[in-house]
């Protein structure tokens, strides 16, 4: 495990050197790989740091879904990057929130885990900022450092409080001093506030739109997939283990916010017209999906809660490394470009499709199994209430995706996105996010896998 | 035999597709696949009599059963039964004949010709499913491609159309998952979920259960098929598409959710079928006359087939709904019976349109002198809507007339005397529309110059043809064929009567 970071660390010093973009970039993106690589290598259960630090099968796992999304990213930007003045920068920006991230899904203390999630929030928000003639992208970056530091000071709030009422910090110890008094219920809200920020649930997500839309493509899908999945993988452990015995409490919280989150991200995508900010909102709607894999509270629940971030970071890159690829080629970004996009680029055409697809839960795309298995997590519960608004989300979420193929496939355009050549470093994203997309579902492997660590 | 044969066949005709180069490999390949379907399907056949012939009496023959996703009991499991093979077959012949009245397809004929063979995969795997899961899974792998035909080679206003179908059938889907996953939770096998039909099948589900979820089965498969008032879909989707994919949509997709109706809403949960018999019966004789009188009232000739679908699939609905053996087995033999003539039916008008550029009765006429062939399939398809005896919509038709004369109680038989006084409806449209666009005087001068069938139109014609006359003639055939399939559902259905 602490190869992983040991590697991670190798690049930071790596990137401090003058070296040309291209080979830059390539070396990064091979020891990337190496990383992905040792992460299934090294599997280790331990504890370190005196307590604070926990790794096992499970969390070695969620890090590798981690290592994975960069670096498809990192692929996909290669044509955005190759410009850029400040690739070192970049690639240490976003490995220290990496770093974070991982740190984070190892914690096992609630100060271990507030100090890695700001080393994984700070970074970001200088990501956001990487358009560095854009306003748009200064903006982004600012509303996503105060919203980030508002969110963080509640949920600070939140562990102070905790610390109060039970004593202690550590994970494995909080169930035992929870008793559910008005003040760890409050305490509990604030915590719930401060990860809804992170993974802009309704009502905290107005932040969302606005730093996706500002944000380069490569930082805004970083952002939607690896950063939401990380902070999910938490929210999981923390809901199922430490605040179990308060589920009676937050079953019913998670039940209001995914509603509201489902409703209210599908419906303000459904006028988006800027691709980035459609795809903003259908990620918090895919959100509001998530949390109903989390009200089942059962093993069928966190598994498939996983397994769907496994396949939203295929789906959701497929569609990201398409329009990154179109934004770094012509800088369009919006969903009228697209119109006769078939004509001229059959191949990306379909690759954003068949994402969109998978987003929207048709088969035979994993997008579909994910869908079903959070769903039926959720209906173990008995709530068919829940599981019939969610399964009408579906619906609307339908429609928008169907716009875009639409645009793609059906309207005419007198001036269509040129062909675009993808280089050799994208292709390869797009195809290890197309053979995901079909392989992950069809195949039983993962989820069985997935199910079998989390049992 | 290894069912699972029937989705290779359509997959790898479709992989073949994509590396195929230019209309004529394309075409050739699509048509060498289909081919190999319909053979495959009669071989299938022959098979399935010869084990029924060695007095094999199981429920299902050829099954096949694989732990998909063991965590979650989910199996992928396959099986037929007579309604299987009768529906498989239909499939066969729609597919054949769809992509032979395609031939000419130029624009991006490549795609078009993979989607079509892409339907025809989920329309197969639907049929041989007996897992829950499965089924829901082909079931929605047959939405996208409907769309994408429509929306992309369909004409009017095709995007409008193109979308509310996709968007109603999803929410059609949406229920059935919600009837699924509640059946799946009161289920019990040693401690565990199961989405096996054949488990679900022989346990007994509290009536409750069956009364809260059985709504939301048998309304989501009956969008499908044009459940009233869940039929709008259907005249928009159907008059966009390109021919085949209206032959596909109305011959195989719609029976999709007969299928659905009868093998899952029903035969699991009979229970609930008998408790709500009366508000489907009254819901199918609406969709029956209101699509009757609708058609009256329609000019274009895809519309008129359109609406004369929603009729003809209440027959469907009504069969299903009064749960004797008889009428039953009229249902099913109508879903085949409709898929074929209405696959007839959109192929000829297709045929019309291609040559007069117009589906307008009104600017139609004396088409018997310039394009015979074309003429008569056009009247046996007409005939054969109307019920004339010969044909199978007769026989059809009236199988479910008997079967719902069997319950002796006036609400009963007011509904089948409404049913049956339809089919006067029926005749006037039909036969409005066939002396007026083949019959009358010639309208438009230049229509003189057009040219009959073309050999690829004139084999598709006469396979669907032959399709229809057979059934009509001999019915027996496929009533015995589908007899130990409905024979199974009817005792269930008995057994939740005590």
């Amino acid at each position: 495990m602490i190869t992983i970071i040991i590697f991670i660390l190798l690049f930071l010093k790596l990137g401090n050197k003058e070296i040309k973009n291209g080979t830059l970039i390539n070396f990064v993106n091979v020891l990337l790989l190496t990383n992905l690589a040792s992460g299934f290598i090294f599997q280790k259960t331990g504890w370190l740091f005196g307590d604070m630090f926990y790794t096992n099968e499970l969390i070695t796992f969620e890090k590798n879904l981690l290592n994975l999304g960069t670096l498809i990213i990192s692929l996909q930007s290669y044509n955005w990057l190759k410009d850029h003045k400040h690739v070192p920068e970049f690639y240490m920006l976003i490995l220290s929130t990496l770093l974070g991230m991982q740190l984070m899904i190892s914690s096992n203390n609630l100060l271990m885990f507030y100090l890695a999630l700001e080393l994984s929030t700070i970074p970001l928000a200088a990501l956001a900022n990487f358009d560095l003639e854009k306003r748009r992208s200064s903006e982004a970056a600012f509303k996503m450092i105060i919203s980030s530091a508002f969110s963080s000071g509640l949920l600070l709030f939140g562990i102070s409080m905790l610390y109060g009422t039970t004593g202690t910090l550590n994970l494995a110890e909080l169930p035992v001093q929870l008793n559910g008094s008005p003040l760890q219920i409050f305490s509990f809200i604030l915590l719930i506030a401060g990860f809804g920020f992170k993974i802009s649930a309704v009502p905290f997500h107005l932040w969302t739109a606005d730093v996706y839309e500002g944000s380069p493509v490569a930082v805004t899908s970083y952002l939607s997939v690896i950063s939401k999945g990380a902070i999910l993988f938490v929210l999981v452990s923390v809901l199922y283990k430490v605040f179990a015995p308060l589920s009676e409490t937050w079953y019913n919280m998670l039940f209001l916010i995914s509603v509201l989150t489902m409703i209210i991200g599908n419906l303000f995508a459904l006028r988006q017209q800027n691709m980035k900010r459609f795809l903003a909102f259908s990620s918090i709607a895919q959100v509001g999906f998530i949390l109903i894999g989390i009200t089942g509270q059962s093993v069928e629940g966190s598994a498939s809660v996983i397994y769907f971030v496994l396949v939203y970071i295929f789906s959701n890159l497929a569609a990201f490394g398409v329009i990154n690829l179109v934004s770094a080629v012509t800088g369009k970004e919006n969903v009228d470009d697209y119109k006769g996009f078939y004509k001229t680029n059959p191949g990306l055409s379909w690759v954003l499709a068949i994402g969109l697809f998978s987003l929207g839960g048709i088969p035979p795309t994993a997008g579909f199994f994910g869908k079903f298995f959070l769903l039926l997590a959720g209906a173990g519960k008995g709530n068919y209430l829940l599981i019939g608004i969610a399964a009408l989300n579906m619906v609307i979420s339908l429609y928008y995706y169907l716009k875009v193929i639409k645009a793609m496939f059906m309207d005419a355009n007198e001036n269509p996105i040129e062909k675009i050549h993808a280089g050799w470093s994208p292709r390869i994203a797009i195809v290890i996010c197309i053979a995901g997309i079909i392989i992950t579902g069809l195949a039983s492997g993962a989820y069985q896998y997935i199910y079998s660590l989390v049992k | 035999m290894n069912l699972s044969i029937l989705i290779l066949v359509p997959l790898l005709t479709a992989l073949a597709l994509l590396s195929a180069k230019g209309l004529k490999q394309v075409r050739t390949v699509a048509l060498l696949g289909s081919a190999a379907q319909l053979i495959l399907c009669f071989i299938l056949f022959y098979f399935y009599q010869q084990e029924r012939a060695t007095g094999n009496a199981a429920a299902f023959l050829f099954e096949y059963n694989y732990t998909w996703y063991e965590a979650l009991h989910i199996n992928y499991h396959v099986g037929v039964d007579g309604i299987s093979i009768a529906m498989i077959l239909l499939t066969a012949f729609v597919v054949i004949a769809g992509v032979l009245v395609s031939w000419k397809m130029e624009k991006m004929n490549k795609e078009f010709f993979f989607l079509l063979i892409f339907l025809s995969l989920g329309a197969y795997g639907f049929f041989i499913s007996l897992d829950l899961f499965t089924l829901f899974f082909f079931l929605e792998v047959a939405v996208i491609p409907k769309f994408l035909l429509i929306g992309i080679w369909g004409s009017g206003k095709k995007e409008y159309s193109a979308m509310k179908l996709a968007l109603m059938l999803m929410g059609g889907s949406a229920l059935v998952f919600v009837g699924l996953a509640g059946l799946y939770f009161n289920t019990d096998v040693n401690g565990a979920h199961s989405f096996d039909i054949l488990q679900i099948a022989g346990m007994n589900i509290s009536t409750d259960v069956q009364k809260l979820f059985f709504p939301f089965a048998f309304i989501g498969f009956g969008i499908f098929t044009a459940l009233f008032p869940f039929h709008t879909w259907v005249p928009d989707g159907h008059s966009s598409a390109p021919t085949a994919a209206s032959m596909f949509l109305a011959g195989i997709s719609m029976k999709l959710g007969g299928y659905g109706c009868l093998r899952v809403a029903t035969y699991l949960m009979p229970d609930a079928a008998q408790q709500y018999s009366t508000i489907i019966i009254v819901l199918a004789c609406i969709a029956i006359l209101y699509g009757a009188f609708a058609t009256m009232m329609q000019t274009d000739l895809k519309y008129i087939n359109a609406y004369s679908s929603v009729s003809h699939c209440g027959f469907v609905l009504l069969g299903i709904g009064m749960l004797t053996k008889t009428a039953i087995d009229g249902a099913v033999m109508q879903m085949v019976s409709h898929g074929l003539m209405t696959a007839l039916f959109f192929a000829v008008i297709g045929m019309i349109y291609d040559r007069t550029h117009t589906r307008q009765v009104a600017q139609l006429g004396g088409l018997m002198k310039m394009m015979p062939f074309i003429s008569t399939v056009f009247v046996i398809a007409g005939l054969c809507s109307l019920g004339l005896p010969g044909f199978s919509g007769f026989v059809a038709e009236m199988t479910v007339f008997m079967g719902s004369w069997e319950k002796a109680d006036a609400f009963y038989r007011i509904a089948t005397i409404i049913a049956c006084a339809s089919i006067v409806v029926t005749a006037v449209y039909i036969l409005r529309a066939t002396g007026k666009a083949i019959m009358g005087p010639v309208v438009n001068k230049e229509h003189l110059s057009l040219g009959d069938a073309a050999w690829n139109e004139k084999l598709a014609a006469v396979l669907l043809i032959a399709g229809i006359v057979i059934i009509g003639i001999v019915p027996f055939l496929l009533k015995d064929l589908i007899n130990p399939g409905t024979e199974i559902i009817i005792q269930k259905i008995a057994g939740s009567i005590k």
